[in-house]
């Protein structure tokens, strides 16, 4: 299976990475080589094999519900690229 | 809306906030109206790095919802990261479940007591846990053309019930919210307000019709942005008329040419329904498991235990009340709406005057009534089931009429008096029947007018009597005056 660029400008897209054209030629070719390789997998039988959903043979790590002090609010806003004094701020959101 | 040109498919899913003191993933506050951005830490605004953890008591809040639905509880199941982009969505993702959900193929049944339509069970596809978003808030005052973001409600347990669309109109739909939402507050698993956005209702709808090419059917429509169920049950009559009309006008059958999914908003004030913007590219969201969180194990074990625990349901407990205590499906279901307390004390009540029905008048009557005016709850009532039960035993034995109960009700609970105490100062004496044999054989005697109508059929005149009988002694009672007087008349 190969990857056509357009592909690769929807997932860019999807990932919200802008790329140039030449950067979307080489991902085009660097990842069609990543799923291909992957492929080989394929040929694999693995009728006998569970299906994984973790790599980790663990389960049902839980914690108790108790409170725990959260960030102060300038903590929280400190990367904002743009705040006031309560809320981050964004451009704005249509279709609400 | 029924119609017989066609019929409404509708199926509903709800998102409902558990009731667990911190959110799904980390140990923040849940509380509603902090100060905005108060309550984050980096795990749920998505700071790199930071590791999720699951909210124990959000998954067994979960877990006995998804009983009570009925629901198969698989052996495994595990989160996945649900991708879009959003200012709301600091991580980038909602944690979800893709392929292998808690819980799947339960039912919950509704009915109407006034039979607007017949009961059925409608089939609950699954149950899953994920995280809520933030609130986008816009900054219409200072007219800029930001939006604000509040993160404080990021990562709060979420439960999605999907159900089978398996409603066949609006009325259904209500029913079905209503019961579900009863059932998630018998289950002590939410506060179901729907203000606060703890119960939030998407629905899925679209025709079935009868063409003389055979049956078709419209484009599925989901309706979002209802804010009552008495909105929803609006939303989905008006779409329902029309995408009728404009089937008759454009005839656009679901799979068709432009007869994708759309999904549209309903203006409450306009009483519409609208298109509403697609967020781009949205089906495309990417599903992988979560790498950062385990799966979870359930033991059948572990699920029968959840199911042996559970507390007399609503269903159960309608069932109980009609058959013990001879009240109607209508009194059942207003009873059993007030919640497990006031059923509780109905409970006691009819015990101790022993007449379901005394009980359950006065209940939805008086103490429905009363708690509403003062603005209480059945907790915070004054006058205990005992106590009231013991007035309305008085009243079966004709101590006093049903009139004079409801003063002594208004003492018990203005005075906080007993009903010894109530009907002592109101004077209130049950009258000996000698005495009250000799005041109607006076009454007759000095009423042969009364005596000639009564004898020539007209039983309602023996009203008369009893008025002056009251008149007398106010202490008499008007059912056993109209009878010895009846008899007396009889008699002569």
């Amino acid at each position: 299976m190969s990857l056509s660029r357009k592909e690769i400008e929807k997932v860019s897209h999807l990932a919200r990475l802008q790329l140039s054209d030449p950067e979307l030629d080489a991902m085009t070719a660097q990842l069609a080589n990543v799923v291909e390789y992957m492929e080989t997998l394929s040929g694999l039988n693995t009728d006998d094999v569970e299906p994984l959903a973790h790599a980790s043979d663990i389960s049902n790590v839980l914690a108790d519900d108790i409170l725990k002090p959260s960030l102060s609010r300038e903590e929280a806003l400190a990367n904002a690229p743009k705040r006031d004094a309560e809320c981050y701020r964004v451009p704005a959101v249509l279709g609400d | 809306m029924t119609h017989d040109a066609f019929q409404t498919i509708i199926g509903l899913e709800v998102h409902v906030q558990l009731q667990t003191q911190t959110k799904l993933f980390c140990r923040c506050s849940t509380a509603f109206g902090a100060p905005p951005n108060t309550q984050t830490c980096p795990v749920c605004i998505g700071m790199p790095g930071a590791l999720p953890v699951m909210n124990g008591k959000a998954y067994q809040l979960a877990l006995r919802t998804a009983v009570a639905l009925h629901c198969e509880i698989p052996r495994f199941t595990k989160w996945d990261r649900k991708q879009y982009y959003y200012p709301d969505l600091p991580k980038g993702y909602q944690i979800s479940q893709f392929d292998l959900p808690m819980s799947q193929n339960g039912h919950l049944a509704i009915s109407d007591p006034s039979g607007v339509f017949e009961p059925k069970k409608v089939g609950i596809i699954r149950a899953h846990l994920e995280d809520d978003a933030g609130k986008s808030m816009h900054d219409e005052a200072a007219s800029k053309a930001d939006s604000r973001i509040d993160l404080n409600r990021t990562g709060t347990p979420l439960l999605e019930i999907v159900s089978e669309p398996d409603m066949r109109s609006a009325a259904e739909a209500r029913a079905y919210l209503s019961e579900l939402k009863l059932l998630l507050m018998y289950l002590d698993v939410s506060d179901c307000n729907m203000q606060e956005g703890s119960l939030r209702v998407d629905a899925n709808i679209n025709l079935h019709l009868e063409t003389s090419h055979g049956k078709v059917a419209t484009p599925i429509v989901e309706v979002k942005n209802m804010n009552s169920f008495r909105a929803v049950e609006r939303a989905l009559s008006y779409e329902a008329g029309r995408q009728f009309e404009l089937w008759e006008e454009r005839h656009i059958q679901l799979g068709g040419p432009g007869g994708h999914k759309t999904t549209r908003g309903w203006d409450d004030e306009v009483q519409v329904t609208r298109p509403q913007r697609e967020k781009e590219e949205s089906s495309d969201y990417r599903y992988f498991p979560d790498p950062d969180l385990v799966p979870v194990i359930t033991e059948t074990d572990h699920v029968e235990e959840v199911r042996r625990n559970l507390d007399e349901l609503p269903a159960a407990i309608r069932k109980r009340l009609e058959s013990k205590y001879k009240i109607t499906s209508y009194d059942t279901d207003v009873i059993v709406n007030q919640g497990r307390d006031f059923v509780d004390f109905y409970v006691t009540v009819a015990e101790s005057c022993g007449d379901g029905k005394r009980a359950s008048n006065w209940l939805q009557q008086d103490v429905l009534r009363t708690l509403k005016e003062a603005e209480l709850s059945i907790e915070e009532f004054p006058v205990s089931a005992d106590s009231l039960g013991d007035l309305l035993n008085r009243v079966s034995a004709g101590d006093l009429d049903n009139s004079r109960a409801k003063d002594v009700f208004s003492r018990m609970f203005n005075e906080q008096e007993s009903v010894e105490e109530a009907m002592s100062a109101l004077g209130i004496v049950k009258v000996d029947t000698s005495a009250l044999e000799s005041l109607c054989r006076e009454l007759v005697t000095a009423n042969p007018k009364v005596v000639a109508d009564v004898q020539e059929g007209k039983s309602q005149a023996i009203g008369a009597l009893i008025g002056q009988a009251r008149k007398q002694n106010s202490n008499a009672n008007p059912a056993e005056v109209k009878r010895i007087c009846l008899k007396i008349i009889a008699s002569l």
